[in-house]
């Protein structure tokens, strides 16, 4: 199997503590896999060693056949890994155009142009639309970030980790801090925006069990720093100790079955 | 409507020789020196948010420069002196850069300020290389291969000098117009913003400041190298550490948001302590109070102020 992001044996300690212990987990094209579990079950120690944040105690991370553990975040997104926040991450007087075009620029050689000005870069500015577009930002290409809504930031610091063009993106919990309302519309948006700029397959963190329910290709579910269950969603969801352990509740889409 | 203000304000300060008395002309020789200063220090400070309290450094670097090269090397083209001193300036600044780029606020402030002690006590401390609290002569240069050796020293500062230091000043702060709104200055505001963010949309965040810093010490050195020309002595008063504060206390006078509040800020900086020395020999205790009120008043400075009192200007006149 050519897995695009392969943990092995990963173990994670902090002092006595064993944060994470010995994950294996592989991930494909065109897979959209939701890390699901309590809080201090693991989930953020394993994506931070899954982006290269921080090296794992044992056990190697692969990003397409390369060992990426500990590489750090300039190189990552080097690579083709992007990482949108949980707490949304802006530039807060940066436009929304100039914010995309730091994703833009840094990952082409006009990073170290420093005669040119950025803002008359014909092809910076068309792809830096052309992303604003896929989320709806295209209107306020010129707001700076601190005025947006709460929900626009959002979209704005998730469209700038898609501006890097990555081949894997990882969402950490994405809809948090939007209304339930909002939360497939902007869901649909992320996952029809990365098929369209080519990302092979995300990492989603999420506590929405409806939207894990509804957009996983598969549910890695963790719990004490081990895997419990890594299974695609119809299965996940039948299985009535694992819902007890990691859900609570079943989502709608699969029903109320008896538990 | 903004490069017609700039031009006028660039010719005005053309003809001030032919309006102000060669002692205000003078006066106004500082004011370009820290402009230049200035533009690379708010670079590092408005730009990248990294405020370095150790900045005399490189001014100081400048004006060591011009006096070693003219009055002990014999060299005297004033451009070959203003790029050597420049160049010993990053390469002074590299190293120290290379370790307080890793930190941020008030302990790159505070890494800042130490080297720039060590660097006023080497000058204080090695008498036969430096002339100890003395310093060294600094002796007048030749511009663009012209010595003028037929005009008295302030004929020569009111005269060519001036003009050479208003060009030279139009030039670097086109230089660093071009610069701040590049790809690079985009990355070294967005590193200022969110250091986090900028690093996980690829941007190398200490290398970025690294060569800010540099650019920063380049302008620096100019601007001693200007001073120092100025006064004919380059002595450790350069060096100070009150020195490195009143390059801080002018770029907040002047506004560290705006590209120009340097500039403003050198040119108020230079005619307020003027006027208060004359008046008081309080002046440093007025100079600290004015502080006061612009930080808590008008907290973008002189130039923030003009846009604010513009902008209403524009709202209040019907279109």
């Amino acid at each position: 199997m050519s897995a695009l992001v392969e943990a092995i044996d990963l173990t994670k300690r902090y002092g006595d503590f064993v944060a994470l212990d010995r994950v294996s987990l592989a991930i494909a094209s065109d897979e959209l896999v939701s890390i699901v579990g309590p809080n201090g079950a693991g989930k953020t120690t394993l994506v931070n060693l899954l982006t290269g944040l921080l090296p794992p105690t044992s056990g190697q991370v692969r990003f397409k056949g390369e060992d990426i553990a500990g590489i750090g975040p300039v190189m990552l997104a080097k690579r083709g890994m992007a990482r949108a926040f949980q707490l949304v991450h802006i530039f807060p007087e940066l436009s929304v155009a100039q914010t995309l075009a730091v994703a833009v620029v840094s990952q082409t050689s006009k990073a170290l142009r420093f005669f040119t000005a950025v803002a008359d870069d014909a092809a910076v500015n068309s792809r830096v639309r052309e992303v604003a577009a896929i989320f709806g930002l295209d209107g306020k290409l010129r707001t700076p970030a601190r005025l947006l809504s709460q929900g626009e930031k959002k979209l704005l610091d998730i469209a700038s980790a898609f501006a890097l063009s990555p081949e894997v993106i990882l969402l950490d919990e994405p809809t948090s801090g939007v209304s339930s309302a909002d939360k497939h519309g902007l869901m649909r948006n992320v996952v029809d925006a990365a098929r369209r700029a080519g990302v092979r397959a995300i990492i989603l963190v999420e506590h929405d069990m409806d939207l894990v329910a509804e957009y996983s290709t598969r549910i890695v579910a963790i719990q004490a720093g081990q895997i419990l269950a890594d299974r695609a969603p119809a299965d996940f969801f039948s299985d009535p100790e694992i819902v007890a352990a990691i859900v609570g509740k079943r989502p709608a889409r699969f029903g109320q079955g008896a538990s | 409507m903004k490069i017609a203000a700039v031009l006028v304000a660039f010719v005005a300060v053309a003809a001030l020789p032919r309006v102000l008395s060669p002692y205000h002309v003078t006066l106004v020789l500082p004011a370009l020196a820290y402009s230049i200063a200035l533009l690379g220090f708010n670079l590092l400070f408005g730009y990248t948010g990294l405020l370095s309290f150790g900045h005399a450094l490189f001014v100081a670097i400048g004006g060591y420069g011009a006096a070693v090269l003219s009055s002990k090397l014999g060299l005297r083209s004033f451009e070959a002196i203003l790029l050597l001193s420049a160049a010993a300036a990053v390469a002074v600044a590299i190293p120290i850069g290379l370790l307080a780029v890793r930190y941020v606020k008030i302990f790159f402030g505070i890494l800042t300020l130490a080297f720039g002690m060590l660097f006023h006590s080497f000058l204080f401390k090695f008498y036969d290389l430096t002339g100890g609290d003395t310093g060294i002569r600094v002796l007048r240069p030749s511009l663009l291969g012209r010595a003028y050796e037929d005009l008295d020293k302030t004929t020569w500062l009111v005269g060519p000098f001036y003009y050479y230091c208003v060009g030279l000043l139009a030039v670097l702060a086109f230089v660093m117009w071009r610069l701040v709104h590049s790809p690079f200055g985009l990355h070294l505001v967005a590193t200022r913003e969110n250091r986090r963010k900028a690093e996980y949309l690829g941007v190398r965040v200490r290398f970025f400041r690294l060569i800010a810093f540099s650019i920063s010490a380049f302008y620096g050195a100019i601007g001693g190298a200007i001073l120092a020309v100025n006064t004919g002595q380059a002595d450790p008063e350069l060096a100070y550490w009150t020195h490195s504060g009143e390059l801080v206390f002018m770029t907040v006078l002047g506004g560290f948001g705006n590209f120009f509040g340097p500039i403003v800020g050198a040119f108020s900086f230079i005619f307020l302590k003027d006027q208060l020395v004359g008046l008081t020999q309080y002046w440093r205790f007025w100079l600290g109070a004015i502080l006061i009120l612009i930080v808590v008043l008008f907290p973008r400075g002189l130039s923030g102020l003009v846009e604010r009192m513009w902008a209403r200007l524009h709202r209040s006149t019907p279109s």
